[in-house]
């Protein structure tokens, strides 16, 4: 069998696709994050709770009201983003004229919220939800085993994210949250409705973390938690990233995916924590992120 | 008749006379940033198709006075009246559509948008705006550079494509602050050209403005404003006689 640096090359393959995985969800997150952090200047700590609602919504959805995966994939995000536009609209714009720290700590009260409520009715221990037919099962490509279902997340939230870069980059819509983010006031005095486009763009961050959820949901256990342990690699991803850029939040999420999956195959012991080392060495070498602007 | 001059006259037609005679009509403005009260009671009129300027030193509220036609201040009260309507109590972004355009003093340009998308960005207001093609060719270099990054412009640049972007919106009142503000000679004598182009157009527009040797020609009517107020109102006619005093008031 073939070796690389001493580990064969099927093992380090696999934990590649694992750690690509893993990459891909924190590319789908830090992308809503940066998202919503670009208009609304909240850093939103509700988003790994809308996570979980997304995964919760596709199990329940299935459980209740028979909804497919296929059907949650497109559905749950529209409802989960649309209690996302609620939430902004009658809670986060009442405090949008404070300082933002005071959207922080809203989001977080309402992330422990969402996640006790839930704790409170389901538990801890998590539910699972399984993968259609047609993800499951896996193919040999010859070098490695591929599951299915990896595959998928990892085409699914490549997909997702290239179409927001293009819906950001190369719309007209885009160009207004991109000129928004800049400056939005003067959008205002151009006739733009400012409060209208903070709503959707709230929506959209937290539609993606839906997203993110339904996609997750067959992968790790159902659980009320499952977004609180993710959300702190995320926020470490997006101070390694920068908040500036699109693009480099899903760079920026991918390859922090690939090095722990790296460090698992040659430093088992460090892989929960190099993300975190990573995001040391970059506070202290370039402060604004490997993408954001300086200041 | 094209189709423009036609929805014009048809507007005209449909308003009272007062009203199609004048654009704008403040009256005791006052408006305020938090504690501070920055207009004290401001009152002028515009009619349809003149250019005035406001004239003053530094913070005697020539901005503000925009600002808070735009709705971009704190708080406000008194009366702005545009084309016939009372504009107080609208929200700021139902404002410009009233067929305003407004040029901020720093120029507002898009960092994160192209030339091109910079040009495009602001909704149209009314359906008889410039086309692009217009717009390039009284701006060619802004044609030349239309890929590239909005603020990587020349400050001339970047003034032109901050003047071309409320032009294509078909807005029939103009607002702008200090747009020959630290620009060379040339490029102040191309905004006078376009001015004077915008008012054979038959443009309304308010002009904020320091250079007053680039005002002067170009101005129906000048208001002098002091300590958030209209202190003073000169005519193009009474402009050679009141020169000297006018200097004195703005300290030139």
């Amino acid at each position: 069998m073939m070796m690389i640096f001493g580990v064969p090359m099927a093992v380090l393959m696999g934990q590649l696709t694992l750690g690509l995985v893993n990459g891909a969800f924190y590319a789908l997150l830090s992308l809503g994050l940066a998202v919503i952090f670009g208009l609304l200047k909240i850093v939103n700590f509700a988003h790994g709770a809308q996570y979980m609602l997304g995964a919760f919504a596709a199990l329940l959805g299935f459980r209740y009201l028979g909804i497919n995966y296929w059907l949650a994939l497109i559905l749950v995000p529209l409802v989960v983003g649309c209690f996302g536009m609620l939430m902004e609209r009658f809670l986060l714009r009442r405090i949008a004229h404070l300082d933002h720290l005071y959207g922080l700590l809203l989001t977080f009260g309402l992330a422990l919220i969402f996640e006790g409520t839930l704790v409170n009715i389901f538990g801890v221990s998590g539910a699972r939800y399984s993968a259609p037919e047609a993800l499951q099962g896996g193919m040999n490509l010859g070098f490695m085993f591929l599951p299915v279902y990896r595959g998928w997340v990892l085409v699914a939230a490549l997909a997702m994210c290239f179409f927001t870069w293009f819906m950001i980059e190369r719309t007209r819509l885009g160009a207004y949250l991109r000129a928004g983010t800049e400056n939005s006031q003067l959008m205002q005095a151009f006739g733009v409705n400012v409060p209208l486009l903070i709503t959707l763009t709230y929506g959209f961050g937290v539609g993606l973390a839906a997203f993110a959820g339904v996609l997750a949901a067959p992968l790790y256990p159902v659980s009320p938690t499952m977004g609180s342990s993710l959300l702190i690699v995320v926020f470490a991803v997006v101070v390694i990233g920068g908040m500036g850029s699109i693009l480099g939040a899903i760079i920026t999420g991918l390859s922090m995916g690939i090095i722990e999956g790296l460090t698992k195959v040659y430093y088992p012991e460090a892989a929960n924590t190099v993300i975190f080392l990573v995001m040391i060495l970059v506070l202290l070498l370039r402060p604004a992120g490997l993408f954001g602007k300086e200041a | 008749m094209n189709t423009a001059e036609a929805q014009a006259t048809h507007s005209h037609l449909g308003a009272p006379e007062a009203q199609s005679l004048e654009m704008l009509r403040v009256q005791d403005l006052h408006a305020f940033y938090g504690e501070s009260h920055i207009l004290h009671g401001v009152n002028f009129d515009v009619k349809r198709g003149e250019l005035v300027t406001l004239l003053g030193r530094n913070g005697a509220g020539r901005s503000t006075t925009l600002k808070s036609i735009m709705n971009m201040v704190g708080r406000r009260s008194g009366s702005i009246v545009i084309n016939g309507n009372e504009t107080l109590r609208m929200k700021p972004h139902h404002i410009p559509r009233l067929g305003i355009g407004y040029c901020p003093e720093e120029r507002g340009i898009f960092a994160s948008l192209d030339v091109h998308e910079n040009l495009l960005l602001p909704p149209t207001v009314r359906s008889d705006g410039m086309s692009l093609d217009e717009i390039y060719a009284m701006f060619p270099n802004l044609y030349e550079r239309r890929k590239s990054p909005g603020t990587r412009l020349s400050g001339g640049e970047q003034q032109m494509l901050a003047m071309a972007r409320i032009l294509r919106t078909g807005a029939r009142l103009l607002l702008l602050d200090e747009i020959t503000e630290g620009l060379a000679p040339v490029i102040v004598q191309k905004l006078g050209e376009v001015l004077e182009q915008l008012k054979a157009r038959g443009m309304t527009i308010v002009l904020v403005e320091q250079n007053f040797r680039f005002a002067a020609p170009l101005a129906d009517r000048h208001f002098v404003m002091e300590h958030g107020q209209i202190v003073e109102e000169i005519s193009a006619a009474e402009l050679p006689s009141r020169r000297e005093h006018l200097n004195s008031m703005l300290g030139v």
